[in-house]
């Protein structure tokens, strides 16, 4: 079995053979010079900071404290300018040729009728919103906020994860992680350029505003839509609102009457002319959607098609993130962009493909197999790591369900150094950087590094007993 | 503001006055049960405790024997019981969680740090915590909250349904207090007048945290008739009705202000407030003390109604 610390495999972002790389050079009199008491005073101070301001996660299906911390490490990850500005192209890139995706396939499917990407699996993909064929939402743009998780493997070797077009989160860590470092260690910030993020709330705000509905003739009442306080991701939702100065709304305090929706207020309905939605498409109206769903406001879907109001992202968007579709993207970058992905994907294999499967069946120790559909670490097989039980029941599931399911190898995530019991130690990190989409395309220089803690371990999700990282870009 | 805001925050405070006022009712019962037992015209101490708690039937059910150990479980930590100290700072701290951007960051950190104590205080062995060192904790926690509100919250609609829920819930209070004690424990008539009498009287002052400022407000003897007239007319009186009345009427003549419109809440606290105002003690003993307090206790549930109506159901067209 590896030893994350051992193996020379895995690109360290900070040390070089004996060399400290440059964009680590601040951290590493720092690292060193700090007496382990500080650090543990630190720490201490850091997880009071968190719990004071109460940003706390919920696991679902875990039970056990819903006010659980998110392990913070207050080892930062760090980026170059020059490697930051060839991620921010190939991440703009990539956002925008996803939206450019959605009003196709929503519309005349050119990317389908010129055969480069099958029509079963766009037209028959469970996230295909038939609700909202022939709509064109303002601006054309579906995804507003475009998640892409992307891991290292080398100095200039990047790869794409995943993309997250409906309602990527974290952001708030971002932005917190960011605000209390400064916090703590103020000199640092001082003696480095180190590019701000704060301006997120600011960028989100005017890009939801860009999108306001063509019946929207004053400055548009944007609000945030949440499942409610028990969701998981509340805190994020409360935070956002905050920082941006918008209401906070769950489905109960909206209404549609006319052609507008309202939201309901001490002083009677107020008009609401863009929703960033926190919940899924099935959710959002009931009328529409789901029957069931109590979270969502009947009617809101013909206010949407008939311009009254922008739903954020706007529904049908998922098609763009599934993991199937996920292939075919640097297939679109060329199609609607005619350009070259700057970012690569990581090669994958569908098991709904007879060959793959094959091939993926007979090398199951070796890849990393997840659900098309899942999210958040769960249903996924690591190869390296599991028993031999384990990877007989993914065995099975695939055969028994080939459509969903897809493989890749298991990547060499690159290592950051990460304070553990025994001193500093690497581990593996990704990071999810925020796209904006409006009126223009917006990214600021930083973005939510996720560690996983545990010695060799792969799987940064915060379910999974990952923690996180403040981002920094160093400015030129 | 969001009807669902305004809501929260209102209950937020409600939930905070109503821990307050179980917390002043186990500290009379541990004051009374340390003095002896005479005149025997009710059970004991701890079972008028639960009477004016209101929640009698619900500790029989559950614990059957009244006891001190189990009416203070009762009372502090059970959260079946929905009026406990526990449950009361659990639901206050869950409305603030909802809200809380329409929190200041202090008040949101007392209530929050307030819910960690809450929470340590459970882990506990019982024998470590004494009643008094509950009772004061009580009283710490809401003092803290009323403090950080008054000295950040911004003068806005926010703030007004916050004192709303405090007001209301103060009304109901007292006025409650005030009719257990007067009703449901005096046994006999003829002890009303009596050693005991006054001394259950001086209690009931004791639970409002008043028997000092009564004793400046009017000195010499204790009588029912300066009491009643203490808490229920006496504007200097902080947990008085004509008091908690005058902080609902001027609160919801604020929100009018602000929000140029005028709902059937601010004529109803107006007309409780006068009545109070015209009202002498005299009055309000031919009318009946009891007969006084639960008409009072029904308009105060009127004006909640007509609170929730013009603000906080999201129906105001």
């Amino acid at each position: 079995m590896d030893e994350g610390s051992a193996q020379p495999r895995y690109f360290n972002e900070m040390f070089e053979g004996d060399g400290v790389r440059a964009p680590y050079a601040a951290l590493d009199g720092w690292s060193r010079e700090m007496p382990p008491e500080l650090r543990g005073m630190k720490q201490s101070e850091a997880e009071a900071l968190f719990r004071r301001i109460g940003i706390t996660f919920a696991v679902y299906g875990e039970g056990g404290d819903p006010d659980r911390l998110i392990p913070f490490d207050m080892f930062p990850r760090v980026f170059a300018a020059d490697e930051w500005l060839r991620l921010e192209r190939g991440i703009k890139q990539r956002a925008r040729a996803l939206n450019a995706f959605l009003v196709d396939v929503y519309k005349r499917g050119e990317i389908v009728r010129a055969g480069r990407i099958p029509a079963k699996l766009v037209y028959c993909n469970e996230a295909f919103e038939a609700a909202v064929v022939g709509f064109r939402p303002p601006r054309g743009v579906y995804s507003h906020v475009v998640g892409i998780d992307l891991v290292r493997t080398g100095p200039d070797e990047f790869f794409v994860l995943e993309d997250n077009c409906r309602t990527p989160s974290g952001v708030s860590y971002m932005l917190e992680n960011r605000e209390i470092m400064m916090r703590m260690f103020p000199q640092l910030f001082r003696e480095n350029r180190i590019a701000p993020v704060e301006n997120y709330p600011t960028l989100l705000r005017r890009t939801l505003a860009s999108v306001a509905p063509i019946k929207c003739d004053a400055e548009p009442t944007v609000v945030i839509l949440t499942p409610g306080h028990f969701n998981s991701a509340y805190y994020e939702h409360s935070f956002l609102a905050d920082m941006m100065g918008v209401e906070l709304v769950e489905g109960t305090d909206l209404f549609v009457e006319g052609d507008f929706v309202w939201m309901r207020t001490t002083q009677g309905p107020k008009k609401v002319d863009v929703i960033y939605r926190r919940l899924d498409d099935a959710f959002i109206d009931p009328l529409c959607f789901r029957p069931d769903s109590m979270l969502g406001v009947p009617g809101l879907m013909n206010v949407y098609r008939s311009g009254g109001v922008t739903i954020c992202s706007a529904p049908g968007a998922g098609v763009a993130d599934d993991k199937a579709i996920y292939t075919f993207v640097p297939e679109m970058i060329r199609f609607y962009l005619g350009e070259e992905p700057i970012l690569r994907n990581v090669p994958t294999w569908q098991c709904a493909k007879a060959d793959d499967r094959q091939y993926v069946l007979e090398h199951l120790p070796e890849l990393v197999v997840k659900e098309v559909h899942g999210s958040g670490g769960y249903g996924m097989l690591v190869g390296p790591k599991a028993d031999k039980a384990t990877i007989e029941s993914f065995a099975h599931l695939i055969r028994e369900r080939p459509e969903n399911y897809i493989a890749q190898p298991t990547l060499a995530l690159s290592t950051c150094p990460t304070f553990v019991d025994e001193g500093i130690a690497p581990r593996h990190v990704d990071l999810r950087p925020y796209c904006l989409v409006g009126e223009t395309v917006e990214l600021v220089p930083g973005g939510l590094t996720r560690v996983a803690l545990k010695e060799g371990s792969l799987v940064v999700n915060s379910s999974q007993g990952g923690g996180v990282k403040d981002t920094w870009v160093m400015a030129d | 503001m969001l009807s669902r805001t305004a809501e929260n925050l209102y209950w937020m405070t409600r939930y905070l006055e109503r821990a307050e006022t179980i917390a002043r009712l186990l500290s009379v019962g541990e004051r009374t049960s340390l003095t002896p037992n005479i005149g025997g015209g009710y059970r004991n101490e701890w079972h008028s405790v639960l009477l004016s708690a209101g929640t009698a039937p619900d500790y029989t059910a559950k614990y059957g024997q009244v006891r001190e150990r189990d009416v203070v479980t009762h009372l502090f930590f059970d959260e079946d019981n929905p009026s406990s100290v526990a449950s009361c700072i659990t639901r206050a701290r869950e409305n603030g969680r909802i809200v809380r951007t329409a929190l200041t960051t202090q008040m949101w950190d007392a209530l929050n740090a307030a819910f960690g104590e809450l929470r340590e205080l459970r882990r506990t062995e019982r024998s470590k915590l004494p009643l008094g060192d509950l009772v004061e904790w009580t009283m710490r926690t809401t003092a803290m909250m009323r403090g950080t509100m008054s000295l950040t919250h911004l003068r806005n609609d926010g703030y007004d349904f916050l004192n709303l829920g405090y007001y209301v819930e103060r009304t109901d209070a007292t006025a409650r207090l005030l009719d257990v004690k007067y009703y449901v424990l005096l046994p006999q008539v003829d002890l009303v007048g009596s050693g005991l009498d006054n001394y259950q009287w001086r209690t009931l002052l004791r639970s409002m945290s008043a028997h000092r400022a009564f004793a400046w407000a009017y000195g010499g003897e204790v009588t029912p008739a300066k009491i009643a007239d203490f808490l229920i007319l006496n504007r200097q009186s902080p947990r008085s009705l004509l008091a908690s009345v005058e902080g609902s009427a001027q609160h919801l003549e604020r929100l009018a202000r602000g929000y140029g419109r005028t709902t059937g809440a601010q004529g109803k606290a107006r007309e409780m407030a006068a009545e109070l105002v015209e009202a002498r003690i005299e009055d309000i003993q031919d009318e009946g003390l009891h007969e006084f307090l639960s008409r009072f206790i029904l308009e105060n549930g009127q004006l909640a109604q007509l609170i929730h109506e013009g603000y906080l159901n999201g129906d105001i067209r």
